[in-house]
């Protein structure tokens, strides 16, 4: 196990691909595709996003502080739809069926039930 | 038509309400209302659209109703951002509104409602009592792996923090936890003073689901994404994952939902903070 590498450098080096803004933007219209569909051009959120990301593209500064937060909002933003999604997809796959039956649940976990032959003494 | 927008009303959260519902009703009303509320509701508009009031608030439409709070009142926010975040909130529902997604839209109902009744005092102080216990602040004496990971990992953003706000505040592996001076508390109580009612909301929120006041400052400080911050909050699940594995329907599970409701408070609170005038550059214009 690698005790001296710390966390975060790993995740960070998987988010410095990330936290580009075209990447951010990129992530964030994705999420409103799968969001509203094929009309997510004219939804409201997009053409905010649009528009704040335009807006702070034209500062010619390079320590503005105005685009670093605006940055960290728009990072924020994505992840707030990406785990959202994400969420729902993992409560949907394992928490919204309700009752299992035993060999959904054995699946769930790779293993199979035993079979009996003969069944057992109360099946037919 | 106005009963299923109060039914509606009674279902959609608030981030801090417990179900008082069992309580105070007789039985039968109880499980009535209790298999209304876990019966899903069903998608009942087309269309979300956001306008502005004359007092400059903006609100959120349902085809042509008005969305409330659960307590009632009108569901106003304050700026155009956080409007259109609610308005997509409530257009990605399907077929079925899963308020449990729906974490701007509960953040903003308990601003509006303020169910319990809390002062920005009664906030600002609960708050401060979480610093005695902070999850970067309470460290493990073994396993050794986990020492040095906090070490590694809480060791740098503490430091941040006290040069950041000019304080002390160290940690410690013992059961009582590091001892707080009392000038750490005034200074970071001055700070948190300076939010507004909105923003100490989406803060308190964030610090509540992060086990900690340095995590949550350090990442609406923009010193930590929301990403950062909920890695160093769940450290040791990660270590121990790392150990003997991972197990999606759970770990996963509560990392995204963390996920979600930090990175829904830390826009909480930016969008509630700070003004939204664009300043223009003289020669760009």
């Amino acid at each position: 196990m690698p005790g001296s590498t710390p966390l975060q450098s790993q995740h960070r080096s998987k988010m410095a691909a990330l936290s580009s803004p075209l990447r951010v933007c990129r992530g964030i219209l994705k999420e409103l595709r799968a969001i509203q569909g094929p009309s997510y051009k004219k939804s409201l959120a997009y053409n905010y996003v649009m528009d704040q990301f335009r807006k702070n593209k034209v500062t010619g500064e390079r320590y503005c502080r105005a685009k670093q937060e605006a940055h960290h909002a728009s990072h924020t933003y994505l992840c707030l739809l990406a785990s959202t999604r994400n969420h729902l997809v993992l409560h949907n796959l394992y928490h919204g069926k309700g009752e299992r039956s035993p060999e959904e649940v054995a699946s769930l976990v790779g293993l199979r039930l035993p079979s009996q032959p003969g069944g057992k003494g109360w099946e037919k | 038509m106005l009963r299923c927008i109060v039914r509606l009303q009674s279902q959609v959260g608030n981030a801090f309400s417990l179900s008082k519902v069992c309580l105070r009703n007789q039985y039968y009303e109880c499980v009535a209302r209790y298999s209304a509320a876990t019966a899903e509701r069903k998608r009942f508009y087309q269309d979300v659209s956001i306008s502005q009031s004359e007092g400059g608030l903006y609100e959120i439409n349902l085809d042509q109703r008005k969305l409330k709070t659960p307590g009632g009142k009108l569901f106003t926010v304050p700026n155009e951002a956080l409007a259109i975040a609610v308005a997509t909130e409530w257009d990605a529902q399907r077929d079925t509104l899963k308020f449990y997604t729906m974490h701007l839209t509960t953040l903003c109902n308990t601003a509006l409602d303020n169910p319990t009744q809390r002062s920005k005092e009664q906030m600002i102080t609960a708050a401060l009592k979480f610093l005695e216990t902070d999850t970067i602040c309470y460290r493990v004496d073994e396993p050794h792996g986990l020492v040095e990971l906090q070490r590694n990992e809480w060791d740098p953003v503490l430091q941040w923090i006290e040069k950041r706000y000019n304080v002390t505040i160290g940690s410690s592996a013992s059961i009582l936890g590091p001892e707080i001076p009392e000038a750490t508390k005034d200074t970071l109580r001055q700070h948190l003073k300076s939010h507004n009612f909105w923003s100490l909301t989406g803060l308190e929120y964030v610090i509540t689901q992060l086990k900690s006041i340095v995590l949550s400052l350090g990442m609406i400080d923009r010193h930590l994404s929301v990403e950062q911050a909920v890695l160093l909050s769940r450290l040791e699940e990660e270590y121990q994952i790392r150990r003997w594995g991972n197990v999606e329907w759970a770990h996963d599970y509560d990392m995204y939902e963390l996920r979600a409701r930090t990175a829904a408070g830390a826009l909480f609170v930016h969008l509630t903070s700070e003004s939204s005038t664009v300043k223009h550059k003289l020669l760009q214009d």
